[in-house]
């Protein structure tokens, strides 16, 4: 159990370090924002200034390190501040009803994309003096140079607006009624293209990945003794290479994870889907600063989450790591 | 692998070929950017003057001083007439291409070319710079980390480890949002700021195992300062990992600066391939089909991505033998 010590630790770490990052960023940055909002705001209700104020540590006379514990202590309640561009609703309220869309979304995706990749990338390595196979990877390589969200504008031209295939933006038709096995099938069909974007764009990162450790896992003697043994090629492809092959590339996936996610937050804004992506987009619009950094500490949560689960199926897939330490 | 061997191989190699001439094609681009682009990539048309005739007439005498008795002093006032001919073309607005805009126009008459090829300049630099600024950043603490040790790279590595972990784009996200100075240096300085953690990962692993080869230890053990050791033994012979870390970061820093700015989290009146998709999607241009608006700049990020992928392609099969062909 050293191994799963040692990775919590780290990722309880980390969330501290993005817990400290969110304290400090606006409180460090030059030209003071905070009060520029505060002066341009003198329109709004009191109550909103106030809070405000005391979000930014404008209106205390605590030093830093005061406001720090107490800021500390309102994470831990789950408050996270007031929404200033849909005041007076709590941040938490707000952010809560996208999140479910982000998780279906992006969460869905990133693993589809994930098995899509690595089973490509085990075919492409078996393959690998195939014309077929160098084209695919080159393809690949070509595909995951482009900005995602340049990606999303290219399908939502192509297949939503020339071709009309598919909706653009939305998450989900409002004609129909929820929840009901149209809705379903609906909230599909909405996601389809948002969904095939972040698929498309980071299946060659796994592809790659699972190619290049499939290659080091080849030459390896005990696949020379296996093909020496007569055993068939099914069975060293997928219990002797795959089977060893895969453990860097789920620890290679737990760390792009950021990555995968960052590009389904921009496919969220270029597509309009209502997840915390898009929320994010328009708080930085509205300027609405506790909005915005309470979905960074929520991206950050459900990253670090996920890479623990990550670190969980390493544990379970490789002996190494169960004997603790490697 | 020292310099000269990794670059004989690297111009043998046809991946890395076709990359370098990639990049070699933008860089032109930029560096020839005011013969290239045909208009002003701000101005909506041309003005042409030409001058038809030129008359002057000399007007009365205004003052008339006799100085002595030979010399006389006289003032005139003269006017000069000339016509000119003034011709304004009016670029047409949101045109496709044409021969005269050879990527159409932008809804305010701008000619897409030529804001494609200023965009160049912007983008590519900004690219460069930045990655030049991560590799030396990751560089730095990697070596340190690696060669040192003990505390110090203890301390590196957690960091290293941590920020890993933190999704990127969102606290790249939230930092633009408060940098309220918006322009290209602060973009630098974001994306530099937020990318160090790969290639530092990347290097301080190199470093270590060249710290421990027999040559490092037969240096240290002949009393070579820390200082030979680490830039004449240890850094020439991890080049090739260096040069790819810099490929890496500068397609990451291309594509994340078009990010930021495709956001709005840059100086809009920039010209850069961002913001030439921000313009774009403000205008709506993908859902009235000018696909001429937003196509070109993420073909131009797409190409550039792929050189530099072709590349760090061939550094990996020129220091990893196992992933060459056969």
């Amino acid at each position: 159990m050293k191994y799963l010590f040692r990775k919590l630790s780290l990722l309880a770490f980390a969330l501290f370090v993005a817990v400290t990052l969110n304290f400090f960023i606006p409180r460090m940055m030059p030209g003071d924002p905070a009060t520029e909002l505060v002066d341009k705001m003198q329109g709004i209700p009191p109550e909103a200034l106030e809070s405000i104020k005391v979000a930014f540590g404008l209106k205390t006379d605590d030093p830093m390190i005061v406001q720090y514990f107490k800021y500390l202590g309102n994470i831990f309640k789950g408050d996270l501040g007031i929404s200033l561009s849909r005041f007076p609703t709590p941040v938490s309220t707000v952010l809560a009803l996208a999140i479910p869309w982000t998780l279906g979304l992006i969460g869905l995706s990133t693993v589809l994309s994930f098995f899509i990749g690595t089973v490509v990338g085990i075919a492409v390595a078996w393959n690998r003096n195939k014309r077929a196979a160098s084209w695919t990877v080159g393809v690949f390589i070509f595909i995951r140079s482009f900005p995602y969200f340049w990606l999303g504008l290219l399908l939502i031209y192509l297949l939503g607006f020339r071709f009309e295939v598919f909706p653009v933006g939305g998450s989900f038709s409002p004609y129909v009624q929820r929840p009901s096995w149209d809705f379903f099938v609906s909230v599909l069909y909405h996601g389809f293209l948002p969904a095939l974007t972040i698929v498309v764009s980071s299946m060659g990162t796994w592809i790659l990945t699972m190619r290049n450790n499939m290659i080091n896992v080849l030459a390896e003697d005990y696949i020379t003794v296996a093909l020496a043994k007569g055993l068939s090629l099914k069975r060293i492809k997928t219990l002797y290479a795959a089977k060893n092959a895969i453990l860097p590339s789920i620890t290679g996936f737990a760390m792009s994870l950021g990555f995968v996610v960052g590009g389904g937050l921009l496919t969220e804004m270029v597509f309009g889907y209502p997840g915390v992506g898009l929320m994010l987009f328009q708080a930085v619009q509205a300027k609405d600063y506790p909005l915005m950094q309470a979905i960074f500490l929520f991206i950050s949560t459900a990253v670090l989450a996920a890479n623990f689960l990550a670190d969980l199926a390493v544990l379970v897939l490789d002996p190494r790591a169960r004997d603790g330490g490697r | 692998m020292m310099l000269g061997d990794l670059w004989k191989l690297f111009l043998e190699n046809k991946k890395a070929l076709a990359g370098l001439l990639i990049l070699l094609f933008f860089v032109g681009v930029a560096l020839f950017a005011p013969w290239i682009a045909p208009y002003d990539p701000r101005g909506n048309k041309l003005v042409d003057q030409e001058v038809l005739e030129e008359s002057r007439g000399r007007k009365q005498t205004v003052e008339r001083t006799q100085l002595d008795e030979f010399t006389e002093e006289r003032i005139y006032d003269q006017t000069f007439t000339t016509r000119t001919k003034e011709t304004t073309v009016k670029f047409p607005l949101k045109s496709p291409p044409t021969s005269k805009h050879l990527l159409g126009t932008t809804h305010s008459g701008q000619d897409i070319f030529s804001q494609v090829v200023w965009g160049t300049r912007v983008s590519l630099s900004v690219g460069l710079v930045t990655g030049l600024f991560t590799t030396l950043v990751a560089l730095t603490l990697a070596l340190s980390a690696g060669y040192f040790g003990g505390r110090v790279d203890e301390v590196i590595s957690l960091f290293t480890n941590v920020f890993l972990v933190i999704p990127s784009l969102p606290l790249m996200i939230v930092i633009a949002a408060y940098i309220t100075v918006r322009g290209v240096v602060p973009i630098i300085l974001i994306l530099g700021l937020t990318s160090w953690p790969w290639p530092t990962r990347l290097l301080r692993s190199q470093v270590l195992s060249l710290k421990n080869r027999d040559f490092v230890r037969v240096a240290a053990s002949l009393g070579e300062k820390p200082g030979f050791i680490i830039f004449r033994e240890i850094l020439p012979n991890m080049i090739s990992l260096v040069m790819a870390s810099f490929f890496q970061s500068t397609m990451a820093a291309i594509i994340g600066e078009a990010t930021l700015e495709f956001i709005g989290l840059g100086n809009v009146s920039v010209v850069s391939w961002g913001t030439l998709l921000y313009w774009a999607q403000t205008n709506g241009a993908l859902l009235s089909g000018a696909w001429w608006w937003f196509l070109p700049p993420g073909i131009c990020i797409a190409l550039i991505g792929t050189s530099f992928a072709l590349m760090n392609f061939a550094i990996d099969e020129i220091s990893n033998p196992k992933l060459r062909k056969r």
